[in-house]
């Protein structure tokens, strides 16, 4: 009874919180729009009974799901959202794997604070620190400032609303995500594999690459999979730092819902979105468990 | 009487406490209104006021469409709320509770009329019209003494953008008003809902597009007021405010509003009462207030709008009252143009182009 109990709680808790909102939104997804409130049609009427629920299923189509392929501004879309979400997640990569480094070197008595320093930044709302960024990367802003005052460059950069300015929110933003699982990786790291590597002849170079890097592969995957998951759908970064041509699906989405009011082909939208976020959200669920095997 | 007892007894006297003040909640634009108008009305009914803002029509036409939206005032503009009427957003008024009808602008309301044929659900708040905004220094140094910022030709000719560019033009992100103004440039009809007539509005975009710098709806003020651009496509009392704050950090700008002469859109900022609406009674306190001929003025000299209220123009500033880029003469009013809302097949032939226009491809 007591292990029941315990299995029902993670699946009620996915019930709850992802079966139901899913099926609502597939719903939506197959339904038409409508000039009402909600604005589409069919809805749901229990008080039809039968014969109600039977008119409703026989009103679904997959129309919309049809709609996404017909418009080359969808695929579009998804791919550029595709990409923007690979290159940030390298470049988090990049920058978030020399602090983990860093981190699991330092000595014991530094590590909290090291740490606390990373997770500060959370305590401050997303959209802020978001917004604060187009006070620093604006014509008029600190970085320009700066570099003139530096004399680096004559002519202030124009950075915000474009990709780069998308970039740099998207790392930013998820950085802290890239490098928890790392450091975590890194900190189990047992030191004496290096030294042996090292007594055995390897440079510490190559050292690095063949024991600290594959050791710590669990911890840069689980990163990559934690940045890039999110940054498929960013709705936010793009609208507040990119610029009118930054393409991505979460402003697709945006537009279907608000602009269009087709709440039909933006959950149409989302629903396929899922889907495509479903296959590296599996690998990452394998990883993880392949780890937890590993261990025990 | 233990301590739990004394704290749920004041839990409970605090609860009826609440449930007896009188609560209104009125979701208006952001910068639209002169604030000590909401203590006053506080003041005068003894009715608590909740205030929010939203900042596009979309925004506040999603969340009266989706329901229980909990407000009891909205400002749909008239478009948009002719819309929001079909779908069955929006309860009657009860004319019998607004005497201060008395003092609308019947040129005002029979317009008004065309969204809301006899203004039985909505008043008229602001109004005024999508325009040139300039930076006149800047554009005289760029395109000369006689730079035509009365014009369309102005920001829809690729020669006078090519040059403009380089000082920095914005456009605003409003589909449904900067396609009609193509389309009038054009000379089609700019109310049209045809698909193959809103297509022209295509090539007159693609050919300024790369000298365009931003599409957005509000950051033009403070870029107008600062000089970091240029030319704005923006609305009037906007521009104005940008006029307003240019002079007053006194930084040799100088910013003018033109609704240019080949004809601008009309707009209408319309209060109404959802249907679902908690307090309807206190809404039409709130409504009747507003149409207090000194509090409508108190809110127009504030925020550089025209509104409709024909008795409220005693009250009103000579800077308002007095500018025809805010109150146009008769004949301006003439040349002046209003669109009906598009349907959900044209809407989306909109968006669509307008995500075009934007994206550049």
């Amino acid at each position: 009874m007591r292990r029941f109990l315990l299995i029902a709680i993670p699946y009620a808790w996915l019930l709850a919180l992802f079966l139901v909102p899913f099926v609502i939104v597939l719903k939506i997804s197959l339904s038409d729009t409508a000039l009402a409130i909600p604005p589409y049609t069919p809805t749901l009427d229990f008080a039809g009974g039968w014969a109600g629920l039977k008119s409703f299923f026989a009103d679904l189509d997959l129309e919309n799901f049809v709609w996404l392929t017909q418009d080359d501004l969808y695929w579009k879309a998804y791919l550029s959202s595709l990409t923007i979400a690979l290159i940030s997640t390298v470049l988090t990569l990049m920058v978030g794997y020399p602090i983990a480094y860093g981190m699991a070197r330092a000595p014991e008595e530094w590590r909290a604070t090291l740490m606390m320093l990373i997770i500060l930044p959370f305590w401050t709302s997303f959209l802020i620190r978001v917004y604060s960024w187009i006070g620093i990367l604006s014509q008029e802003g600190f970085l320009n400032q700066f570099l003139l005052w530096t004399g680096l460059i004559s002519e202030p950069l124009i950075i915000l609303n474009t990709k780069i300015a998308v970039y740099i929110g998207i790392v930013y933003t998820y950085l802290p995500f890239m490098i928890l699982p790392i450091y975590a990786a890194l900190d189990r790291l047992d030191e004496s594999l290096i030294e042996a590597a090292e007594d055995l002849g390897c440079s510490r170079l190559s050292a690095f690459w063949l024991v600290t890097v594959p050791l710590s592969k669990n911890g840069i995957v689980a990163g990559c999979f934690l940045v890039f998951i999110p940054a498929l759908g960013e709705f936010v970064i793009p609208s507040l730092l990119g610029g009118s041509g930054t393409l991505m699906i979460g402003k697709v989405l945006w537009e279907e819902f608000f602009s269009n009011r087709d709440w039909p082909v933006a959950s149409a939208v989302a629903i396929v979105l899922l889907l495509i976020l479903v296959v590296p959200i599996m690998l990452f669920q394998r990883n993880q468990q392949k780890q937890a095997e590993a261990e025990q | 009487m233990t301590f739990k007892t004394l704290t749920a007894t004041a839990i409970i006297a605090l609860g009826t406490a609440a449930a007896q003040a009188e609560e209104v909640r009125v979701y208006n634009w952001s910068d639209y209104i002169d604030e000590s108008l909401l203590t006053k009305f506080e003041e005068e009914t003894g009715i608590d006021l909740v205030y929010d803002v939203f900042d596009s029509n979309e925004v506040l036409e999603t969340k009266m469409l989706a329901g229980g939206s909990g407000y009891d005032v909205v400002v749909p503009t008239g478009t948009f709320l002719q819309r929001q009427i079909a779908a069955g957003a929006f309860q009657k008024l009860d004319k019998s509770k607004l005497p201060n009808l008395k003092n609308m602008w019947d040129v005002i309301s029979s317009r008004t009329a065309k969204y809301d044929p006899g203004n039985d659900y909505a008043i008229n708040y602001m109004w005024g019209t999508t325009g040139i905004g300039v930076n006149v220094g800047k554009v005289q140094e760029v395109l000369g003494e006689d730079a035509p910022i009365d014009s369309w030709d102005l920001v829809f000719k690729p020669e006078n953008m090519e040059k403009l560019a380089s000082c920095g033009v914005y456009f605003l992100d409003a589909p449904t008003e900067m396609i009609p103004a193509a389309l009038k440039y054009i000379g089609e009809d700019p109310d049209s809902h045809d698909p193959d007539v809103i297509a022209k509005a295509e090539p007159v975009y693609m050919a300024i597009r790369p000298y365009i710098q931003k599409f957005h709806s509000s950051e033009y003020i403070n870029a107008l007021a600062n000089g970091d651009i240029c030319v704005a496509v923006g609305w009037s009392g906007d521009v104005l405010q940008a006029r307003d704050r240019a002079a007053e950090a006194d930084n040799g700008v100088e910013v003018a509003y033109n609704a240019p002469k080949e004809g601008a859109q009309m707009w209408f900022d319309m209060m109404a009462i959802p249907a679902d609406a908690p307090n309807p009674d206190g809404a039409h306190k709130f409504l009747n207030f507003i149409m207090d001929a000194q509090n409508m003025a108190a809110a127009s000299n504030y925020v550089y709008y025209a509104n409709g209220n024909l008795a409220s123009q005693e009250y009103l500033e000579e800077d308002v009252i007095g500018d025809p880029a805010i109150y146009p003469s008769p004949e301006a009013l003439d040349n002046l143009f209003t669109t009906t809302p598009y349907d959900a097949k044209v809407q989306r032939v909109v968006t669509r182009l307008w995500t075009k226009i934007k994206s550049g491809t």
